[in-house]
């Protein structure tokens, strides 16, 4: 294992020291509880939005917060889901007398954690939690037997737009209903070219030949559901594009279009891959409103990609265009 | 044997050691199935319940709830609301009087919050598949005292885990892998079985 770490047991706390230093405009870091606050939390009369699990997919969660996107983000071990303690607090810290509203991935450990913090919350202080899962990873096909649909890619955008709308004053119900229209009308499908390494295991997560790819991979490791022969980046995007329009229908539909690296692949790539997806969609009559391309959702060192389509509305495409400033996400101010 | 506050720490402390002697051994059962982070998860979970001043505490079942509480605020992942969850209803069911009745009880109750919180059954290939019959196991030999139905219990337990090989996952990541996470064996499953084990070696 060859990485820029001081103790591996300790690689989560000591970058959130670095991202505190590096963003101290844009967010303040509980170090010993693993939150980061958007520095004017709690802000009286907004809903406050929070949402957080394992680290490692950089810059979510804690990239994310800040003005017109979340007020707090909960970091968990690497690969491994937040404690209700965190989120608990991160709840407390951004009421604002409006309700807290949970975005939390499909994953079993999340929605437990998640699920006690809102209850013992809701016992200890009355506020009122929503949560709302994403759950847009079509990898997954067989969910009555499974987990459930993965949450991926859609998260990023998911929390831009919900966020958007909370920052213009949306009430909880409403949040709770947007939320739930992203979350349907977003699908998503990643592979990966390698694995990785959490830093406390020391050795990569699955092993990968040099001539193979897993396509339907999650973002925690996960080995996905099929290995095959690594392809042209052509036929990668149809790999990932075609079954996401199989599961929605997509046609004549105006869509934010979002290919994320999974960590390790760089943007001459990701744009590459940008461009065979966009040829696609083009040919399947889908329209590309707005678009992302880079590592917002991520699992470490992982080469590799995920394309995620949201079939967004005006009001989505409002928000999304609605000022942010992030860490991760910044435009508009 | 007494089921006292010191027996209860005995248990703890044996679950801890065995946890620390096979963190590498569950990192690699999870990493063919899983995300790889239940044997540090567990470990690092572990080390902090040995940080508890075991004499600060009334009762071994004000103790145990504290275990379960330190298992949810450390552990993380599916692993720490499930096995805080069970010391939490293990703790409030704890037997005053130190009988092999009680204890089965105890223990039924520390699996019925698991099922509760992570609505697993027996065959979704989860801990669920070794701890439910190692607690039918418990309850049929609870006649011959706590010993020999601690034995009983953790020899079920060991075959329920050998038994989620061939299984295909149903809750949990590794349900994501479908037909490909049979013929491997569930980490949450050995796990518990260590759990149990611990159990029979300390309050047998």
């Amino acid at each position: 294992m060859k990485k820029l770490i001081n103790d591996a047991t300790a690689v989560v706390n000591d970058s959130l020291v670095g991202f505190e230093l590096a963003h101290s405009d844009i967010v303040r870091v509980d170090h010993e509880l693993q939150v980061v606050y958007r520095l004017d939390a709690p802000r009286q009369g907004k809903v406050g939005v929070i949402s957080g699990g394992g680290s490692g997919h950089e810059p979510l969660h804690g990239g994310f917060v800040g003005y017109g996107m979340l007020d707090a983000a909960c970091a968990g071990a690497v690969f491994t889901s937040p404690v209700p303690d965190q989120i608990l607090a991160a709840t407390k810290g951004v009421d604002g007398g409006a309700g807290v509203l949970h975005i939390v991935k499909n994953y079993t450990g999340d929605i437990m954690n998640f699920e006690m913090a809102a209850e013992i919350a809701n016992a200890e202080t009355g506020v009122a939690v929503e949560t709302v899962v994403v759950d847009d990873d079509v990898a997954v096909q067989d969910s009555l037997y499974t987990a459930g649909r993965r949450g991926v890619g859609l998260t990023v955008l998911l929390e831009k737009i919900v966020g958007a709308a909370a920052e213009s004053g949306a009430d909880l119900a409403s949040l709770v209903a947007l939320a739930h229209r992203v979350n349907g009308a977003g699908r998503s499908m990643g592979m990966a070219l390698t694995s990785c390494t959490p830093p406390e295991k020391g050795s990569p997560i699955f092993e990968l030949g040099d001539d193979e790819m897993e396509v339907g991979i999650g973002i925690h490791g996960e080995p996905g559901r099929e290995r095959r022969p690594v392809a042209p980046a052509k036929e990668v995007a149809a790999m990932l594009v075609e079954p996401i329009l199989a599961d929605l229908d997509f046609r004549g539909a105006d869509v934010i279009a979002f290919v994320n690296g999974m960590g390790g692949s760089p943007l001459i790539e990701l744009y590459l891959m940008y461009a065979e997806v966009a040829k696609i969609l083009e040919a399947s009559g889908v329209r590309v409103a707005r678009s992302l391309v880079g590592p917002y959702i991520t699992s470490l060192e992982m080469a590799g990609c995920s394309v995620t389509l949201l079939k967004a509305d005006d009001e989505m495409i409002k928000l999304w265009d609605a000022p942010v400033q992030t860490a991760g996400l910044r435009w508009g101010r | 044997m007494a089921l006292d506050l010191a027996a209860a720490a005995r248990w703890t402390a044996r679950f801890a050691a065995l946890i620390e002697e096979n963190k590498q051994y569950l990192i690699d059962l999870d990493a063919q199935i899983g995300d790889a982070d239940h044997g540090a998860n567990l470990d690092r979970g572990m080390k902090k319940v040995m940080e508890l001043d075991v004499t600060g505490f009334a009762s071994p079942g004000d103790y145990l709830k504290k275990v379960g509480m330190t298992l949810v605020s450390t552990v993380g992942g599916a692993s720490g609301p499930l096995y805080g969850t069970f010391f939490l209803r293990l703790g409030a069911a704890w037997p005053e009087e130190g009988d092999a009745a009680g204890l089965g009880a105890a223990l039924r109750a520390g699996l019925e919050g698991i099922q509760a919180r992570g609505k697993a059954v027996v065959g979704d290939k989860t801990m669920v598949d070794a701890l439910a019959p190692a607690v039918d196991a418990y309850d049929a030999a609870a006649g011959s005292g706590t010993g020999p139905a601690l034995a009983a219990a953790a020899a079920a337990c060991a075959a329920g885990r050998d038994a989620t090989i061939p299984l295909v996952a149903r809750k949990g990541r590794a349900s994501y892998l479908g037909e490909r996470s049979a013929g491997h064996q569930d980490p949450g499953a050995t796990s518990v079985t260590l759990l149990l084990d611990a159990a029979a070696e300390t309050l047998g």
